[in-house]
């Protein structure tokens, strides 16, 4: 199957999971909200589903594993030092900015929500500036 | 219980998807960044199939009053443009453009044989902490008017 055609079934996939918890639990599903929801200084009450979703993640990749015999994990392309940067970066940006790819991206996008759709364009654009420094600059 | 079935399979859709679509690969994120080099779509199509099917997907959820398994739907309420979002979509977006990983990927990349993603979700998760130390109610007149993970 051509990898886009895929990207776009995986893409439904992201969806459908976005849909069932909001139709089942009410929220949202961006990561880095489900994931900071069980950091301190103060947890959220609901820790169990966000618990599960973690798990039901890291589990998803080795499916596929299972079903393609290839992984589709593929290798960090910078090197520890960087890749500490920038998850301190992401880390930081995402809790100060309220969310990431997939709480602004594809749930807040959806619900056409203007703050999303500012943040969607203000990380594109630092993304794609900070590629075009680090790849045809520097 | 029942909370835990439903994180579960929506996490489990969740890494599905993303492996599908390419985005445990950082090579892969940072081509589809890459516009000037040699600039690979594939993002858009994830993006495409995503948003296509949560935006009906939601407007279904919402013709009830309240979603199956809980009693209110937890939707996020600030409408404000600010600079906290601004500003942190920006450092956010330096990060992803620096070693192609966002906050599920990098999760869902965990059960692969790379020591360097446990390293960048340690990191994340100091990040993520440090932020919400400085920002916690209290600390912060701003933090007051803002909830945590106000978005997503």
């Amino acid at each position: 199957m051509h990898p886009w055609l895929l990207a776009l079934i995986g893409g439904a996939l992201i969806g459908l999971s976005a849909v069932m918890l909001m139709a089942l639990l009410g929220r949202i599903a961006g990561v880095s909200g489900i994931v900071a929801g069980l950091l301190p200084p103060v947890a959220a009450r609901d820790r169990a589903w966000r618990i599960a979703f973690i798990v039901g993640l890291v589990c998803g990749p080795l499916v596929v594993l299972a079903f393609a015999g290839a992984s589709p994990i593929g290798p960090p392309v910078v090197s520890l030092p960087i890749l500490i940067v920038a998850g301190l970066l992401v880390g930081a940006g995402t809790a100060l900015g309220g969310g990431c790819t997939s709480g602004h991206g594809i749930c807040g996008l959806s619900r056409l929500s203007p703050r999303s759709l500012a943040a969607v364009a203000v990380f594109m654009a630092a993304g794609i500036a900070t590629v075009f420094v680090a790849r045809h600059v520097l | 219980m029942r909370s835990i079935l439903a994180g579960f399979i929506a996490g489990l859709l969740f890494g599905v998807g993303l492996a599908l679509g390419g985005m445990t690969d950082p090579s892969i994120v940072l081509a589809f960044l890459d516009i000037a080099g040699a600039w690979n779509p594939q993002l858009m199509f994830v993006m495409a199939g995503g948003v296509m099917v949560t935006f009906i997907g939601y407007r279904m959820a919402a013709r009830r009053s309240a979603p199956l398994w809980d009693e209110r739907f937890f939707t996020p309420t600030a409408t404000r443009i600010d600079a906290p979002l601004v500003g942190g979509a920006l450092v956010f977006g330096i990060g992803w453009g620096l070693a192609g990983y966002c906050p599920g990927p990098a999760i869902a990349s965990l059960g692969g044989p790379y020591e360097g993603v446990a390293g960048f979700v340690v990191a994340m998760l100091a990040g993520m902490i440090a932020v919400r130390m400085i920002r916690r109610p209290g600390a912060q007149s701003l933090a007051a008017e803002l909830p945590a993970a106000a978005d997503g």
